[in-house]
């Protein structure tokens, strides 16, 4: 179980976040959603221990991620994967390279399980002949289904997903929103998916929060956001250029400017 | 009218000169602290976990090994000049033959380590700038935390060991090269004896003279790694600040070469 707790964070004079408080059940796939800039991706670099915050904490499996030391928070991390929002493959390794990344630093396996496991997680992504191929030479799909491989190389218990539809076709977008669908029935795994598409958030979330002027502003199942009667929510799953948000953004709100991402 | 006398006024305020002084001054420190920091972390990773040594020959072979050409280049040119400058100016007090003393001397205390530094520094610490700039603003910084994988383990030390170790190296070379092309010029211009020169060359070099350089040349290594490092961390917002990041690094690691060069003989001339 993760939980956050009063969660701050300052960009120079920008307060991205403005004391989140979530809390995610063992199992269940939760999709954050919200503008673009509105620090989604902080939130879940925090998760991840990559960003520490001003102020709060996120306890994930009773364990404070903030208190721990680098070494700590190093082998926690094994435990959490994350599929980053342009894949983030490392350009100078090959696709087994990367997909075996953490196998290779963090194992003595010999070569021949390593290629196994990578050839494994390559199948459960819908990838097979890609080993040898550089990332360049690879299609923006192939990418997300790569870094998704990565992600789940190590069996963690967490799989955190930046915007893992953004920047593809609708077909492709659909195979990603069925590979985390098949990540939590196969591996029986947490996931937080922080998205804007809300074709995909109905569909792999079992709940769905929304972050709002650094706020999380309403948390529910995907027909209560549905049918909510919140303003604000309600503009954005509409998409309607007309309501709260743009009447309060042509104020320049907090937090609404891209920052740190 | 106003808004003219207004602008002019605002131009050669002494407040207004005060705050750039002021802000460029808060951003030096900063660049100042941020670096002094990553030399203790990367110190720090380097003496307690193991050394990636795949990763460090590579980055030897990319630093050193292809910076061979310029060097080359940059060392003989700088030798037959000086042997060219040199030997006109002595000429004049009838001391030709001091030209192999001028060489010799000039080339393993100062020029060898600071013109090798500074071709790598163009050339290397660029790239490092660069690579890294480019993993940073793509994420792959955070990928490699996300995949517990500390970054300076994984990418500064490798770099700052085989530069500072590529440096020394380069330099001994630059040396030789260096006192090669002060060789040419003296012995097929100025009809020097062979012998003559090469003796004159070594006896009166003293150890200390080589090891000085060569001191110098293991500084200059870690600044040129451990700056094009720093920027390249610290890149933000795409194309753009990957190239602001690779020139800052040039000029800052120039800047950083040139400073502890005065520093460094300065020191060593009260040795």
């Amino acid at each position: 179980m993760i939980r956050i707790e009063g969660l701050h964070k300052w960009f120079r004079n920008q307060h991205v976040l403005q004391g989140i408080d979530l809390e995610i059940k063992e199992g269940e796939t939760i999709v954050i959603i919200g503008r673009s800039g509105c620090g989604k991706s902080v939130l879940l670099k925090h998760i991840m221990g990559i960003l520490s915050p001003d102020e709060g904490r996120i306890m994930i499996e009773g364990t404070d991620l903030f208190s721990l030391t680098l070494e700590e928070l190093d082998r926690f991390r094994l435990k959490l994967g994350m599929l980053f929002q342009g894949a983030a493959l490392f350009d100078s390794l090959t696709v087994k390279e990367n997909v075996g990344f953490s196998l290779y630093e963090h194992t003595q396996l010999p070569e021949e399980a390593v290629a196994q496991k990578v050839q494994e997680k390559l199948a459960l992504v819908g990838l097979s002949q890609v080993e040898a191929l550089m990332p360049s030479e690879l299609s923006g799909g192939m990418k997300k289904r790569v870094g998704l491989a990565r992600a789940i190389c190590n069996d963690p218990k967490i799989i955190l997903y930046d915007e893992p539809t953004t920047g593809l076709d609708p077909i492709n977008a659909d195979v990603i929103n069925d590979l985390i669908l098949e990540m939590q029935g196969k591996l029986r795994v947490t996931s937080i998916v922080v998205t804007h598409d809300m074709t995909s958030a109905y569909k792999v979330g079992n709940r769905i929060a929304m972050l709002y002027n650094g706020k999380i502003i309403g948390v529910g199942t995907p027909e209560n956001i549905k049918n909510t009667a919140d303003p604000i929510i309600r503009q954005f799953i509409t998409g309607s250029a007309v309501g709260p948000i743009t009447s309060v953004s042509k104020g320049s709100a907090p937090g609404d400017k891209e920052n740190g991402q | 009218m106003t808004t003219k006398i207004e602008k002019i006024r605002h131009l050669i305020s002494l407040r207004t000169w005060l705050e750039k002084v002021g802000d460029q001054s808060i951003k030096l420190a900063y660049v100042a602290g941020g670096l002094s920091f990553l030399v203790k972390d990367t110190w720090q990773v380097m003496v307690s976990t193991k050394l990636r040594w795949q990763a460090t020959i590579d980055q030897m072979q990319k630093i050193g090994v292809m910076s061979v050409p310029l060097v080359f280049l940059t060392a003989l040119f700088t030798g037959i000049v000086m042997a060219l400058q040199g030997s006109y100016q002595l000429k004049l007090f009838a001391a030709e033959q001091f030209t192999a003393d001028l060489i010799s001397l000039s080339i393993t205390r100062e020029l060898g380590p600071v013109l090798t530094a500074m071709v790598v520094a163009g050339r290397v610490g660029a790239s490092i700038a660069a690579e890294l700039g480019t993993m940073k603003v793509t994420e792959q910084i955070d990928a490699l935390k996300a995949l517990a994988t500390n970054p300076i383990r994984y990418l500064v030390v490798p770099r700052c060991v085989a530069a500072v170790f590529m440096l020394f190296v380069l330099t001994i070379y630059a040396d030789c090269i260096g006192m090669l092309g002060g060789y040419l010029i003296a012995v097929f211009k100025l009809g020097m004896s062979s012998h003559a020169y090469i003796k004159r060359s070594f006896d009166v070099l003293l150890i200390k003279d080589v090891i000085t350089g060569l001191i110098k040349a293991f500084f200059f290594g870690g600044i040129i790694a451990v700056v094009g490092c720093y920027f390249g961390f610290t890149a933000e917002g795409g194309a753009e600040g990957v190239g602001r990041a690779t020139t800052l690094s040039v000029v800052t690691a120039l800047m950083l070469i040139i400073f502890s060069d005065a520093l460094f003989t300065a020191v060593f001339y009260f040795i």
